[in-house]
Formats: C-alpha cells, sequence, structure tokens
C-alpha cells in the first residue's frame, strides 16, 4: 500500500480498520514516571495517543520530548503543535528533529490564547496559522521543500492530522473550513468533543456530499462526561463547545455514585452510533485527567484488541 | 489616528525627579485628538508637577508644537530647548524619538504609552484597528482585519474558539472571522476565502522606511 507516513495510525486507517486514538498530557514539570504511568494506561487500548502542546497556554513537557517517552514506552505518539509558541523557523526545526527520532503523526493546531494560561503577558506567536502549519508539513513532506523554498536534506514524512470544530458558528462555514484543510493537505481530522449528535449527523452529511470523506479521516472527538459539574462547565464555560441540555438531564437522573457511569455510557452510545456513520473513520478519546479509566471505556466500546496492521 | 494613554503620575515623577527644569512637550496632532498629549493634558500634567515636586523648586515649562514627527516643527523648540535641562513628551512614540534626536544631549522622558492606529468610537472612546503589517489583505476580508482584530492574527480564521460571534477571549469583544464571514456572505462575495491566504510577510519585523515614487532623485541628494 502507498503510505505517506506509514504511521500506525496510517496503517490501520488504510486497511480500512475503525481506529480509535487517545490523549496524554504532559506533566508539569520533569515527572517522567507520571507520564508513563498515563502512557501505560492507553498502551494497548488506542492506536495512537495525542501528545498535547502546553495545553490551554499551561507551560508543560515539550510535545516533542513527551512523544518521544511514548515511543519508548511502546505507544505510537500524535506530536501536537500549536502556532501560539512558534515561529516558522523554530516550527521546521521540531518537525525535522520529531521524524528524525521516529514521530510520523502530527496534528496543527492554533492554540489556545495565551491569555488562557499561566504566562499570559506572553507574546503570542501566530506567524503562521494552523491552515498554513499544515500546508507547510505538507510541502516539507510531499515537494521536500521548506516553507521558505529551499530543498530538505531528507524530507520528514509525517501523518499530517488538523482540528474541526463542527458546532462553531456560523454552522454552514465549518464545512468550508473542513474543505480548506483538506485542500491545505490535511490527512486526518479530530473533532472538537462531540455531545450534540445531531449537529455532528448534518456536519458529516454535508462533508460527505461534498466528497470530502473521501478525502480525509475523520475522527469525532468524544469526551465522557464525569460529573453534573463537567458538564455544565463544558455548557457554559468552554468557548465552542456545544452540551445539549438532554445530556445534563441524564445525568442528572441517576445517583451521583453513578454519574461517571452515565457518562462513560453516553460515549459509548455516541462511539456505537459513529461506527455505523458513513464518513466516520473513528473516533478520538480525550479522558482529560482520567487516563486510567481508558482500558475500560475501550472494552465497553467494544474497540479491543486494537488491530494488528 | 495614532492613540496614546498618559502614563500614571508617580512614574513621570520618577522620571524627571532630579531635574530642575523641564520642558513638557506636547503635539496638536493625534494625541491631541485622542486627548492623551495636546496642549490641555500638558497644562495637566504639568499642574500635576507643581503640585508635587514644586518644593523642590521645580517648574516645568510648556510648549505644544502642531507635530513632533516632523523636524520643521520641533525646529520651533530650538530658542527654548537651552533654557531647560530635560523634556518631557506627550507625543506618540515617533514625535518622542524625533524631539530626542533634535536635542541629542538631552534627556527625553515619555509622559503617554502609545497604544494603537485605531478611531474614534466616540469622545474618550478609541478602538485599534490596524497594526501596520505592512501587507493590507482587507480587500479579501470584508474591510476587517484579521491581523489586528483576530487576537491570534489569523488569515484563515475562525479558529475552534469562536463563540456565538465573540472570540474565545472575552465574550465582548466579537470574533473578528465570524464578521468576515457574516461580512462577504452578506455581499455575495465568500469565494474570496475559500482560498487558502498564504504565509504572511511578516515585514514589520524591521526597521522601515518608504520613500514615495518620485522622490527618490531629491532623497540621493539629501543623503549626499
Ligand atoms: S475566536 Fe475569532 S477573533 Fe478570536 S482568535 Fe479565534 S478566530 Fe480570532
Amino acid at each position: 500500500m502507498d503510505m505517506k507516513s506509514g504511521s500506525r495510525l496510517e496503517r490501520v486507517l488504510k486497511a480500512g480498520h475503525f481506529a480509535f486514538t487517545g490523549e496524554v498530557g504532559p506533566p508539569r514539570g520533569a515527572n517522567v514516571e507520571a507520564l508513563k504511568k498515563k502512557i501505560s494506561y492507553l498502551k494497548g487500548c488506542v492506536d495512537m495517543a495525542n501528545i498535547t502542546d502546553n495545553q490551554t497556554a499551561m507551560v508543560r513537557m515539550s510535545s516533542w520530548a513527551a512523544s518521544l517517552f511514548c515511543i519508548q514506552e511502546g505507544l505510537e505518539p500524535n506530536y501536537q503543535m500549536v502556532c501560539r509558541d512558534r515561529n516558522r523557523l523554530a516550527m521546521q526545526a521540531d518537525i525535522l528533529g520529531a521524524y528524525s527520532h521516529g514521530i510520523r503523526n502530527i496534528l496543527c493546531l492554533s492554540g489556545d490564547h495565551q491569555m488562557f494560561g499561566d504566562h499570559p503577558q506572553a507574546k503570542g506567536v501566530y506567524d503562521i496559522d494552523s491552515m498554513q502549519l499544515i500546508q507547510m508539513v505538507k510541502q516539507m513532506r510531499d515537494e521536500g521543500k521548506f516553507q521558505g523554498g529551499a530543498d530538505i536534506d531528507e524530507p520528514p514524512k509525517l501523518f499530517i492530522g488538523a482540528a474541526a470544530n463542527p458546532f462553531a458558528e456560523p454552522f454552514e462555514w465549518r464545512v468550508h473550513r473542513l474543505a480548506k484543510k483538506v485542500r491545505a493537505g490535511a490527512d486526518f481530522i479530530q473533532t472538537q468533543c462531540v455531545y450534540n449528535m445531531d449537529k455532528i449527523r448534518q456536519w458529516i452529511k454535508r462533508a460527505n456530499d461534498m466528497g470530502l470523506t473521501e478525502q480525509v479521516y475523520i475522527l469525532p472527538g468524544i469526551t465522557p462526561m464525569k460529573s453534573v459539574g463537567m458538564a455544565n462547565y463544558m455548557k457554559n464555560k468552554v468557548p465552542g463547545m456545544d452540551v445539549p441540555d438532554e445530556i445534563i438531564k441524564r445525568l442528572k437522573g441517576v445517583e451521583k455514585k453513578k454519574v461517571a457511569d452515565e457518562g462513560i455510557k453516553i460515549a459509548c452510545e455516541q462511539i456505537e452510533e459513529f461506527k455505523e456513520m458513513k464518513g466516520v473513520a473513528g473516533v478520538h478519546l480525550m479522558a482529560i485527567e482520567w487516563e486510567h479509566r481508558v482500558p475500560e471505556i475501550a472494552e465497553r466500546a467494544g474497540m479491543l484488541p486494537r488491530p494488528e496492521v | 489616528m495614532i492613540v496614546a494613554e498618559r502614563k500614571p503620575f508617580e512614574e513621570i515623577k520618577a522620571m524627571v525627579s532630579g531635574y530642575k527644569k523641564v520642558l513638557t512637550v506636547g503635539c496638536g496632532t493625534c494625541v491631541a485628538v485622542c486627548l492623551a498629549g495636546g496642549s490641555k493634558e500638558v497644562a495637566t500634567l504639568n499642574a500635576e508637577l507643581e503640585l508635587a515636586l514644586g518644593k523642590d523648586g521645580i517648574s516645568p515649562g510648556a510648549a505644544t508644537v502642531e507635530r513632533q514627527c516632523d523636524m520643521e516643527f520641533l525646529a520651533e523648540l530650538d530658542p527654548l530647548a537651552e533654557q531647560y535641562d530635560a523634556f518631557i513628551s506627550m507625543a506618540c512614540g515617533a514625535g518622542i524619538q524625533f524631539l530626542a534626536e533634535r536635542f541629542p544631549d538631552k534627556p527625553v522622558f515619555p509622559a503617554v504609552n502609545t497604544s494603537f492606529i485605531g478611531v474614534n468610537l466616540d469622545v474618550g472612546w478609541y478602538e485599534e484597528k490596524c497594526r501596520a503589517c505592512g501587507t493590507c489583505v482587507l480587500g479579501t476580508t470584508g474591510g476587517i482585519c484579521p491581523v489586528t482584530m483576530c487576537a491570534k492574527s489569523l488569515f484563515n480564521g475562525p479558529c475552534g474558539g469562536t463563540n456565538n460571534g465573540s472570540c474565545e477571549i472575552n465574550t465582548d469583544q466579537p470574533c473578528a472571522w465570524y464578521r468576515i464571514h457574516e461580512r462577504l456572505s452578506a455581499q455575495g462575495r465568500l469565494e474570496q476565502i475559500m482560498e487558502i491566504s498564504p504565509a504572511n510577510d511578516w515585514s514589520n519585523q524591521k526597521p522601515r522606511k518608504i520613500i514615495q515614487p518620485g522622490y527618490e532623485e531629491r532623497i540621493k541628494a539629501l543623503q549626499g
């Protein structure tokens, strides 16, 4: 099979399996043991794990470094890169270094604004945006050229990911933005956490109608709700998040001890529907600070064992 | 216009303390319009200085020129300059630097923070509109600047944080890309943003000079 990067994710998707990806946030320090522990929960349960890059603009161990620990531990990383913290020189240098060390997936993101984090006075770089980052990684891979046009001595072959938020207004623009990311060179898309199934159905349908799902693998994002408080917070405080009232009602409808279980049940039902949905190639599980529950969620969602490819 | 904000008095006081003869120089153009550094604000600052430092024998002088960003107007200060041992400038950063260049042997202290290139929303109310990036794209973005009005200066927005018309940073801040979409859609020009906008040329990362066409010879002669 013709491979762009040969990453495990690419092989799983190209073999036609329903992909299952996870997420690991690097530590707020050099606590390698804590990182390895998180990785151990995901290993064998997901096809690869996103390694976040100074997520919510808080300083953490760098994404590439944590990705290398991931490789050492036997879990394939998806190296996240945000446009907030680096200019195009630093980005390309990091991409070369990451690839040389065996990293094969990259996720190109704008990044949360620096004012949300622990260094709100930092200068946001935004030399290029996420669309231009996708384009740059593709040009490096397919043309063997740096953004500035010079030849690369041994180009990095990365499987290129991008994010999509199918819920943000203007809704009619969302699919055009997806089309733009596909044109820029995205190979796979991981979406914002999905709670509004009606809306994602519409979005996927439009992507199908425009022929986009034949050009890009789409993995909707799943984050199980741990509590009613979390659901309310996601609904009211997180920009760009769409949490329908039914979800909150359902969580409120069970005893307090069983809320987390209900959250996992909802997530599993969503995954079941996605398995059957035309145009969906897998799901991306973001179990934030809940890594130890990933094996259970994977089991209950019928995702185990992961395919050998 | 260029919009500025007066610095806190304590900061100005700390800079000038120790100098007996100080001339406060206002500017009659942008900073006068935005109520930060015109002749009125010069008078106010001087009154504050006198109140706070008068007991130390400091009595600041006042002068406001038409534009501090123009040597012709700064030349008006030449006869006054020798009576003073320091200047306070209430002009924008360009004016302050030009004043310092005119009188290189005297300290020049800024009394304002130059904030942005912006517009008048109402008396005393201004909004930033331009970052002088040097590569204007307003023609394709419906007349809304993505560099200035988008908190991440995205050229292919909106980002995932766009929040029902607001920017992720604040519900009071409109999302620039939401508005760009709205305006282009109303004009039937959405195709303007369908194509990927390429990486920007950040020419504002180095000191810039411009010579308008037709003036090259004159400037060559001036530079000897
Ligand atoms: S929400 Fe809109 S204005 Fe704010 S950073 Fe994102 S695209 Fe820019």
